[in-house]
């Protein structure tokens, strides 16, 4: 007879897990190790075909295992955890994953794309920036193939993230996402200081911003007595874990939530956290720039949900305002910031910023609508935003090299180049959120969550925030076809294609989600009609106990 | 049953992509800059520049492009009479063609379409004015690389939603066309504007719909939060989605949609980006601006504001009258010391837009069948006006005053054409505007003697700046640069012919257009003094 029944029975057979609904991560993390083993065992000159089969691949059947789950998930019921309540797979984050990996694949057009048999990247990153060994690598034609598995690694800590279910997978998911991002950023071939220092003010900013969430996480356990996010749940509706039955650990919950916030806000880049962005979008290189604002946008925020869904949903009262506040500085701040800004990719840094906001109203309003909105938004952006971005890097200085970011030497592209132009202009209308494209209906659907919230302030603050980001949109479009073409103009190098099928993929998703939205609204997110409430959904598979 | 208005919306669009779609023809001009874009394009742009050189024959030369638009705009407009024939005019005060389908079934929207007399006369005079507008621009695009093409497509493209936002019976799809027609206007004013300040004027035009209409998108989530549905048919009635609405939210939402009305309109104080747009757009472009898109602000009014929320109009019935009448005085006084003619028309559009207002707000049955019955002439009228200045515009390569002197010394013909529109313009007697300004005058006192007789002075000073305009410009003798004119061309008299003729037979017999909007109009008055019992008793 064991005296104590109630102790953990230590057993030496290792946990029960469900493989199916692990193989979209395992497929993936498998395929980064193996491109590791290629980069050290495979000759040099063959690297690069067969490091970007395996990303594709390897991308295209994650996809495909993700849309076989959403099959399989048990219909009417929540969703599931596994590896011991360390992951949750259910609907939200099924489509939070697919939607990652299909942003990642087109991403992955636009990283593998070479001109003149050179890709977006260093020949050689740990050579010095106009030293002779850099010239010699770039004669020789070299180039870092370590590119493809750090990609693979940042998008399985993608995956992970918004489906991690308690606050270390949550905080390991976040490092493999940004530690390979930290090392992109620094890897652009031309204007390598530039890039090199974006890359250690993101990682300097970035490390602080995950020490913030850890320190949270550890409050939060001090007070909860658990990192599993249901189990953190029921503890917050019960007043603290069973030392705080008298209500005094709620300092404790608030510090937790409030520095867990820290460090999601920091990776959406809502203000007052915002400050790595422009630095980082403009001096990565473009490709990385459009994975890290389509893909890592997506996954922060779908973190940032589930994490105010579930373990912080019964203390809305606690975060709403704290999100309100951000919420409203951050559609106001960077719009405003935004008018000034002269260069492309530093004025869609400031406009993600300001997307953020608007997405951050539905997170305010606390329900499926929200939810559901959220997720419309953040798809429909994904694609627009790499449109934007592939655009950015055809318009290059005269002599075809370094891309040309500044705006006002963009005169008359709309009549030397009218369908590029017209691309681009179709993308920042999306942005600016004109009917008949993805955006507007993903504005209508985050507006409307929060107004049948309540929060009808945060919506009037947040179309006149619109309105002003309309007008730095609208700049462009004038820049582009109403200025008449000047001597030295940008060149607009012809679209590999790569290049050519990002934009084109971008144009027909800005369109389609925006003429058509029914079908994705209906069937791939969580209906408020199907008596399956995906937030409750969330809330309950978090505490249930399956392999 | 044949979907008619769905058939009018669809040909235009399809018009405007088909040209689109066309293979380009290289003219001189454009050569380099379309072997530029061709180059970066691509997979497709090689396969155009291939194509290209077997059809340079003549399949999408500027001259096609053209006969294209025409031939869409006028096929538009005879669908659309076909569609008027079949109009049930004892019926005309309920919605008739009317199709249904669900859209976006998430937020209960749908491709809901139906007309009622007044949408269907406004739908009428977009699709009469649309051809005269391409008519007029055949050969001011002549020197384009592009000879055009995307003017003619954009025509087209906005042809198709001012038939839609006018026939939409869905709020969401209303707003859809509503925000979506600003970007072929933004187009066709600063790509193929008049004058450097273009690009600022469009860009302006933009910012003040887009703001109003982003305010206007808060109100309409509130429909749909408070009401569940955006089918107008729904929402409206004692019974409507709408009715327990609390009269706090409804004045809220009201607001929410009048401003952008008030903008789109435009009404003092949020008139100011109308003249500079006016002023650097094509006649053409300023015809269907003002002409149809600015009535879509009073359109809305009526069937959006005061039908959506009875309850509330009430409160804004003397704040709106009493802009209504600086609109009505302001503009007209402004118009007045205009250098410009574009945008002294734009002015008088102000002024005239105040009497629009005013007759809604008014609340009586004749005003409101006046006000809308001014929306269809002052759409004639001002479309006139404006193409008869692009006429002069034409010739001498400007739109000042001072520019001209003794026109009618050497073209008699235009310089009448020029007077009877400037009279249609002050309203005489005879001519459509008239019977329209008359019904105001008479509903605006039914409802209150005093605004009736400041709105008089608005028709004082109509007579001075069109008479005036007409005085600096055609008699006088003959200016050096303005010798060398002729007269009107055949294509010339095809433009301001028919605008001529509508303007005559309705001053002389309006019954049609009467039958058609009274009925219509009477809805609103009812619904609204049903619930505000105080203004029924102002009658």
């Amino acid at each position: 007879m064991i005296p104590h029944m109630d102790l953990p029975v230590i057993t030496e057979e290792a946990p029960a897990l469900d493989w199916w609904l692990l193989a979209p991560l395992l497929t993936l993390f498998g395929a980064a190790m193996l491109a590791v083993l290629f980069e050290a065992f495979v000759p040099a000159a063959r690297r690069r075909p067969i490091q970007l089969g395996l990303s594709a691949l390897a991308l295209l059947t994650t996809f495909v295992l993700i849309v076989l789950q959403v099959g399989s998930l048990p219909e009417g019921q929540a969703g599931v955890t596994v590896g011991v309540g360390a992951l949750a797979i259910d609907r939200t984050v099924l489509f939070f994953q697919g939607t990652i990996t299909v942003l990642a694949l087109v991403s992955l057009l636009l990283i593998a794309e070479r001109r003149d048999g050179r890709d977006a990247f260093a020949a050689q990153a740990a050579a010095v920036p106009g030293s002779e060994e850099e010239r010699a690598h770039i004669l020789a034609g070299s180039q870092h193939t370590e590119v493809y598995p750090l990609v693979l690694f940042a998008v399985l800590g993608m995956l992970m993230f918004p489906a991690s279910n308690d606050f270390l997978t949550m905080f390991i998911a976040l490092e493999v996402m940004s530690l390979p991002l930290y090392l992109l950023c620094g890897l652009a071939r031309r204007r390598r200081l530039f890039s090199q220092e974006a890359a250690v003010k993101y990682f300097l900013l970035g490390a602080f911003s995950s020490a913030f969430f850890l320190f949270g996480a550890a409050m939060v356990y001090g007070y909860a007595g658990s990192v599993n996010f249901g189990e953190v749940r029921v503890a917050v509706e019960n007043g603290g874990a069973a030392i705080f039955q008298d209500g005094n650990g709620e300092p404790l919950l608030l510090m937790g939530i409030g520095l867990v916030a820290v460090g999601l806000l920091f990776k959406v880049g809502a203000v007052p956290f915002h400050n790595w962005k422009p630095d980082v979008y403009q001096g990565a290189p473009t490709p990385i720039t459009a994975l890290m604002a389509s893909c890592t946008l997506v996954a922060a925020f779908g973190a940032l949900l589930r994490v105010f869904f579930v373990p912080f949903g019964g203390s809305i009262g606690d975060w709403e305002p704290m999100l309100w506040i951000v919420s409203v500085l951050t559609m106001v701040v960077a719009a405003i910031i935004a008018v000034g800004q002269r260069d492309v990719k530093r004025l869609l840094a400031y406009s993600s910023v300001v997307h953020a906001g608007f997405i951050l109203t539905a997170v305010v309003a606390g329900s499926t609508d929200g939810l559901a909105g959220a997720m419309f938004y953040l798809a429909a952006y994904g694609f627009t935003t790499l449109g934007a971005f592939a655009v950015v890097t055809l318009v290059r200085t005269a002599d075809g090299g370094q891309e040309l970011g500044d705006l006002d030497r963009w005169a008359g592209l709309g009549r030397r180049n009218p369908i590029l132009a017209g691309a681009l202009a179709l993308f920042l209308l999306a942005f600016a959120g004109i009917p008949l494209t993805s955006g507007f209906i993903g504005k209508f659907a985050v507006f409307e969550a929060a107004v049948a919230a309540g929060a009808t302030p945060l919506v009037i603050v947040g179309v006149l925030s619109s309105a002003v980001t309309a007008f730095f949109y609208v700049r462009i479009i004038v820049v582009m076809f109403f200025r008449d073409p000047e001597a030295d103009g940008p060149t607009v190098v012809r679209a590999g294609v790569g290049t050519g099928g990002v934009i084109a993929i971008g144009v027909a998703a800005t369109l389609v989600l925006g003429v058509f939205p029914g079908p994705v609204l209906d069937n791939l997110l969580p209906s408020p009609d199907s008596g399956q409430d995906p937030v409750s959904v969330m809330v309950d598979q978090a505490s249930t106990e399956t392999g | 049953m044949i979907p008619w208005l769905t058939i009018a919306i669809a040909l235009p669009a399809i018009g405007a992509v088909l040209i689109w779609a066309l293979p380009r023809v290289k003219t001189p001009a454009g050569e380099r800059a379309a072997s530029v874009a061709a180059t970066a394009e691509g997979g497709g742009g090689t396969a155009t520049a291939v194509r290209a050189p077997a059809v340079a024959g003549g399949a999408a030369s500027a001259e096609n492009v053209k006969r294209i638009t025409l031939g869409f705009s006028l096929a538009t407009l005879l669908v659309l009479v076909g569609m008027t024939l079949r109009f049930d005019l004892s019926n005309a005060g309920s919605l008739q063609f009317v199709e249904e389908y669900p859209w976006i079934p998430r937020f209960g929207v749908h491709y809901a379409v139906g007309v009622d007399g007044i949408a269907l006369t406004l739908i009428l005079m977009s699709a009469i004015l649309v051809p005269l507008v391409v008519l007029a621009a055949w050969r001011e695009h002549d020197d384009r690389e592009d000879g055009g093409r995307g003017y003619f497509a954009l025509i087209l493209a906005l042809e198709a939603m001012m038939i839609g936002v006018f026939a939409a019976t869905d709020v969401f799809l209303f707003y859809v066309f509503f925000e979506a027609m600003l970007i072929p206007v933004y187009f066709m004013i600063g790509r193929y504007g008049r004058g450097d300040d273009r690009a600022r004027a469009a860009v302006k035009f933009l910012l003040y719909s887009l703001a109003g209409g982003l305010i206007m998108l808060v109100a309409v989530i509130g429909v749909f939060v408070h009401g569940g549905t955006f089918l107008w048919a729904d929402l409206v009635g004692e019974n409507g989605a709408l009715a327990a609405l609390d009269p706090s939210t409804a004045r809220w939402l009201f607001l929410g949609f009048f401003i952008a009305f008030a903008i789109k309109a435009p009404m003092w104080p949020v008139h100011t980006w109308l003249p500079q747009a006016a002023g650097a757009s094509r006649p053409g472009t300023a015809v269907l601006l003002v002409g149809v898109l600015d009535k879509v602000g009073t359109y809305g009014m009526l069937r959006y504001c005061m039908e959506l929320f009875p309850d509330a109009v009430e409160v804004f019935v003397w704040p709106v009258v009493a802009l209504s009448l600086v609109s009505i005085v302001y503009g007209a006084v402004l118009a007045i010391g205009q250098s410009d003619m574009m945008r002294l028309v734009a002015y008088t559009s102000i002024s005239h837009f105040g009497f629009i207002t005013l007759g809604i707000f008014a609340l009586t049955p004749q005003s409101q069948t006046g006000a809308a019955l001014y929306m269809v002439n002052h759409g004639f009228a001002t479309g006139a006006l404006f193409l008869v200045v692009g006429l002069l515009i034409a010739r001498r390569g400007s739109s000042r005053i001072e520019d001209f002197s003794g026109v009618r010394n050497v073209a008699p013909k235009l310089a009448g054409v020029f007077l009877v529109t400037g009279l249609a313009g002050l309203a005489l007697p005879g001519l459509a505007p008239f019977i329209s300004e008359f019904l105001v005058f008479v509903g605006v006192y039914a409802f209150n003697p005093v605004p009736a007789v400041i709105a008089v002075i608005g028709v004082v000073l109509a007579a001075l700046y069109i008479l005036w305009m007409y005085q600096r410009t055609m008699t006088g003798p003959t200016a050096e640069s303005v010798s060398g004119f002729t007269d009107l061309s055949a294509r010339e008299s095809w433009v301001v012919g028919p605008l001529l003729a509508l303007i005559i037979v309705f001053g002389l017999y309006p019954q049609p257009l009467l039958d058609a909007i009274e009925p219509a109009a009477e809805r609103t008055v009812v619904v609204t003094t049903v619930d505000s019992a105080e203004e029924g008793g102002a009658e």
